[in-house]
């Protein structure tokens, strides 16, 4: 089975007053038809700019993407024409963003938001698109549609709004949905319900979906791979078990370990990642998480590794040391738990 | 330390409320209704202890750290500090009360300002206060603050825009600790941060309450650093408290169904443990606040809901020692 995106080798930089900003520094990774692909990383990470890029919504200038191929369905996105690119956002590619707030146009109606969609792409007219309409709202499970649909932005809830932009992103039957943060904005209950909602239509419509996030308990219930993001590069991608599970990148390992979790007994004292996140504008040729790692050795300072495979088919590291690391994370991790 | 109830706890709140009033017209404007943001809530907080006070967007956590900071002036109710009601009190009166009570917000980036130094940021309430008149002891005690917090000494003639995000909550956890506070309310106080940042700050927290013998109240939405931090825990629903317990026994026993809603729908960072868990999220969306349910105001999406919680609001019970649940349902 061929992959329904191929991402290769991307970069994407940002001219900033700081100076040249790599947000995306040489990113592959694949989606297939109908999976759920995870993408964590904290602020800076590039996990959206990535995102923003496969959309090629990056606003340039300052933005600008310098290298790499995007591959949907066969076709390079890099090299089609604006006009192009326009029928593929929306039609084939949906999106989900952090704010449900701003991302929806505050003077349309909720109707005419996801009428507008249908009317573009698949030139329906108005009562069939209202029909339509009205069956998306149904499915993404908002009540009294009629009503609704006369309704502007302001007079929903924050979950309501996310439900009426997962209606916008599914409207026109897409292959693959981006969802950047989707549930950070809302409660917790209403989180849930969200999540809960997008993994049943992904698997129902066999919709593929890419999720951004900084939550690692998001990514575990919902994710089957994840890429790990940090400073520009993926340092550590597997399937979800991998990574949770075996670990290979100390970032990873100390992300993990640094999260209180409410399965487990309390411990006396969280253990965080050390250091500062990095300053992107001043990197230098070595591994960008040298400064914080507790295994940094001479050689991580010559050059920054590659993704590089490690455990289990599937799964990659990109670390010098991801092999000799396991021995020392279990013995760290016993200590923990005694 | 007595270590009997005769001890006054550092904080009591009694019967607390503040309503917001509602208007509508522009021109004629005329109070059509309240919004209850704090609706009737009664907690203590012993010294040297953690409340945390947990609920999600809407239930009254931050009107009530608040007005306990006396930032608003409650409707109703009392609140004893140190024995005092300071709930009525006026301008003159909580200066002095500031010097004893502290806060630290949530985001480091709209909580500092930004066209003044680190430096004079940690010394502005020193000075304001008047407690070190001489400028160089005052630097000095700001050097000293800075690295209490972990921070380069350095620091102090830095501008907020120069530190990372964790760095500048820092700054504003010096700035609280500037007069020798004996209470901090800490206001969502690591939600913004990176998680890799997260637990830096969480365990600076833990050794400031050490050192200084310090008692928090601990506003937050994540459970999971609540359940960490806390020795006790409120939690609170549309401007009530449904459930307050010790930690260990609140999250191993949730007895109020919102309470179990809540800690359900926390997902856990481990697809092992995810793939087994039972997961129905709660239905529905939190009421408004202007118009609340009758009742229970949870009853619209409880589970264990009958007839009667439509009609009696329930009172907060002590079903366990320490234990208690707003909830008639729940034996």
């Amino acid at each position: 089975m061929s992959a329904l995106l191929d991402v290769r080798n991307l970069h994407t930089e940002f001219r900033t007053g700081a100076g040249l900003v790599r947000a995306v520094d040489g990113v592959s990774y694949t989606v297939d038809p109908g999976e759920t692909v995870a993408i964590v990383g904290e602020s800076g990470s590039g996990k959206s700019v990535g995102a923003m890029s496969i959309l090629r919504l990056i606003p340039d200038p300052p933005g600008r993407i310098t290298q790499g191929q995007i591959l949907f369905d066969g076709r390079d996105l890099l090299r089609l024409s604006q006009v192009e690119m326009r029928e593929i956002r929306g039609r084939d590619i949906g999106m989900v963003f952090q704010e449900p707030m701003t991302s929806l146009n505050p003077v349309l109606t909720i109707g005419r938001q996801i009428t507008e969609v249908l009317e573009q792409h698949q030139g329906a007219d108005r009562l069939a698109a209202e029909r339509r309409a009205l069956e998306l709202m149904e499915m993404v499970g908002i009540a009294d549609t009629g009503r609704r649909l006369k309704q502007y932005p302001h007079q929903l809830s924050g979950g309501m709004r996310q439900r009426v932009m997962i209606a916008v992103a599914l409207a026109c039957n897409p292959k693959l949905i981006i969802a950047d943060e989707p549930t950070t904005a809302l409660d917790v209950t209403i989180q849930a319900q969200i999540l809960e909602l997008m993994k049943q239509l992904t698997l129902r419509l066999n919709v593929a979906l890419i999720v951004i996030t900084h939550n690692l308990g998001v990514v575990a219930r919902y994710a089957s791979r994840v890429n790990v993001m940090y400073a520009g590069r993926i340092v550590e991608a597997g399937s979800a078990d991998a990574i949770y599970h075996d670990p290979r990148h100390p970032y990873t390992i100390a992300l993990l370990r640094s999260v209180p979790r409410l399965d487990q007994p309390r411990r006396a004292r969280l253990d965080p990642v050390d250091g500062q996140p990095p300053d992107l504008t001043r990197l230098d040729g070595g591994c960008a998480f040298r400064p914080r790692c507790r295994f940094a050795v001479e050689q991580c300072g010559e050059a920054r590794p590659a993704l590089a495979p490690t455990g289990e088919a599937g799964h990659f590291a990109a670390c010098f040391r991801s092999d000799e690391l396991v021995a020392a994370r279990d013995v760290a991790a016993r200590e923990v738990a005694a | 330390m007595s270590g009997d109830a005769v001890e006054t706890p550092l904080l009591e709140v009694r019967g607390l409320a503040m309503h917001f009033p509602v208007s509508e017209g522009i021109v004629l404007s005329r109070k059509v209704g309240d919004v209850k943001a704090v609706d009737g809530v009664d907690f203590a907080i012993k010294r040297g202890e953690t409340l945390g006070l947990v609920g999600e967007s809407g239930c009254g956590k931050t009107t009530t750290g608040r007005c306990i900071l006396r930032l608003e002036r409650p409707s109703a109710g009392q609140i004893l500090f140190d024995g005092q009601d300071i709930s009525g009190l006026g301008r003159k009166d909580l200066v002095a009360l500031r010097r004893r009570m502290q806060v630290i917000f949530q985001d480091p980036y709209s909580s500092l300002n930004p066209r003044m130094k680190v430096g004079d940021i940690i010394a502005e309430p020193i000075k304001v206060h008047g407690v070190e008149p001489d400028a160089n002891r005052r630097r000095a005690r700001v050097r000293e603050l800075l690295s209490i917090c972990g921070l380069d000494p350095k620091f102090a003639d830095r501008y907020p825009h120069e530190m990372s995000g964790g760095q500048r909550q820092r700054v504003g956890i010096a700035r609280a600790l500037a007069l020798d506070p004996e209470f901090i309310v800490c206001d969502e106080a690591v939600s913004a941060l990176d998680v890799s940042i997260q637990a830096q700050v969480v365990n600076l927290l833990e050794d400031l309450r050490e050192r200084f013998r310090l008692t928090y109240l601990f506003i937050a939405h994540d459970l999971s650093v609540v359940r960490h931090l806390c020795q006790r825990v409120v939690v609170m629903y549309l401007g009530r408290i449904v459930e307050m317990a010790d930690c260990d026994e609140l999250f191993d026993n949730p007895l109020h169904p919102y309470t179990q809603a809540l800690l359900s729908a926390v997902p856990i960072p481990d697809p092992r443990v995810e793939a087994t868990r039972d997961f129905r999220p709660a239905p529905g969306e939190v009421p408004s606040p202007i118009n609340p349910p009758s009742g229970c105001v949870f009853h619209p999406r409880c589970p264990m809901a009958v007839e009667g919680c439509k009609r009696a609001r329930p009172v907060l019970r002590e079903l366990r020692p320490g234990h208690w649940v707003a909830c008639s349902e729940v034996q």
